[in-house]
């Protein structure tokens, strides 16, 4: 319930940001389809914990700008192998076994793990993710790393 | 707007160019497939999101910024996603990845 | 200086371009339809600021979402050869 109305509140802004328009037909127009795609999430069932997981929100907050930190550390590093004339790759692909539990926490993980530059998730499954690193340290510095811990604790945030 | 803020608009948009442009010649650079989303993946976090930082810091406290957020957003949450079905698409599909040489660093 | 933004977004756009003519596989012209995506994306945000026509972001912000919806769409045609099959995840995530 909290959720269907959350999800509710983040449509109708996101409707009233992008219009701009503040008529009362316009408004009204964007409460209705509004509350038309929340009762067809509802019907679909896609709206729980999972689905739309505001427990989460401060916790993703807090994590997002040491996710943009390792970002940046991780484009440089590429950045330079990119211009390098010798092109020094040595592409490998790593199993290993995060450790979140729900579907969310993973999804979380593997997102941050394909979007940080030099790593690609290529499976993500409950017992064990299959990295694509480019190169030998990249691929290795996947496993167990400080980015598992950290989603581990969004993921576990109450 | 100050000239301080200006400057760091412009050094946001320069740099965010740079690395688009740097993303996109890995893409004709790297050897095979699995490489070149790498560099893919350059482009469309640092190059866009810097790109957008640029245009946030011109555009000041507006609905453009508003507009802006709402972009790097739909890139924060999409790109990876998209990236990620494409490289298992391939790998389902049979394309075999280019190897290093050596031990397979994997830790069941 | 929005101009040179532009320009090395085109030199990018170019770049991209001669990966989808090159391929060699499926999958590479689809890496380089999405950067592409993106670029375009980016480059429709530059233009409104370079004409001062800021609508143009809602041009960008639609072009983004049709971008995604595309490359997963044309993947999954390409992976079962059907628009409209489950995926093989379907059952095991119910």
């Amino acid at each position: 319930m909290l959720q269907l109305a959350s999800l509710g509140i983040v449509l109708y802004a996101f409707w009233i940001l992008l219009s701009g328009y503040f008529e009362p037909f316009l408004l009204g127009a964007g409460a209705g389809s509004a509350l038309v795609v929340v009762l067809l999430a509802r019907r679909m069932k896609i709206v729980d914990r999972e689905g739309h997981p505001i427990q989460m929100i401060a916790a993703v907050v807090l994590y997002w700008p040491w996710l943009f930190k390792e970002i940046a550390k991780c484009a440089w590093e590429v950045s330079r192998i990119i211009l390098d004339p010798r092109l020094p790759i040595s592409p490998v692909l790593v199993r290993f076994k995060p450790s979140q539990k729900s579907q969310v926490g993973l999804a979380t993980h593997a997102n941050s793990i394909t979007l940080t530059p030099g790593t690609i998730t290529v499976e993500a499954a409950h017992n064990e993710f299959l990295v694509h690193g480019l190169t030998r340290a990249s691929g290795a510095g996947v496993i167990d790393s400080e980015m598992d811990r950290r989603v581990t604790r969004v993921e576990g945030y109450r | 707007m100050s000239a301080a803020l200006d400057i760091l608009s412009w050094f946001c948009l320069v740099a965010g160019g740079a690395f688009c442009a740097i993303g996109a010649l890995g893409l004709v650079r790297m050897p095979d497939f699995y490489t070149r989303m790498h560099a893919a993946s350059i482009t469309d976090t640092v190059g866009a999101g810097l790109m957008l930082l640029g245009m946030m810091l011109q555009a000041g406290f507006t609905l453009v910024t508003v507009k802006l957020v709402m972009i790097g957003l739909l890139l924060l949450f999409a790109s990876p996603t998209a990236t990620h079905a494409l490289a298992k698409a391939a790998l389902a599909r049979g394309l075999k990845p280019l190897l290093a040489a050596g031990d397979d660093p994997s830790k069941p | 200086m929005y101009a040179a933004g532009a320009i090395a977004l085109l030199v990018a756009l170019g770049l991209a371009l001669a990966r989808a003519v090159l391929g060699p596989t499926v999958f590479d012209r689809l890496q380089a339809a999405n950067t592409i995506g993106t670029l375009a994306m980016l480059m429709l945000a530059v233009l409104g600021f370079l004409t001062g026509r800021p609508e143009f972001l809602d041009l960008a912000l639609v072009y983004g979402l049709l971008n995604v919806v595309g490359t997963i769409a044309v993947l999954k045609f390409f992976r079962y050869g059907d628009l409209g099959n489950p995926g093989e995840d379907a059952e095991q995530n119910t």
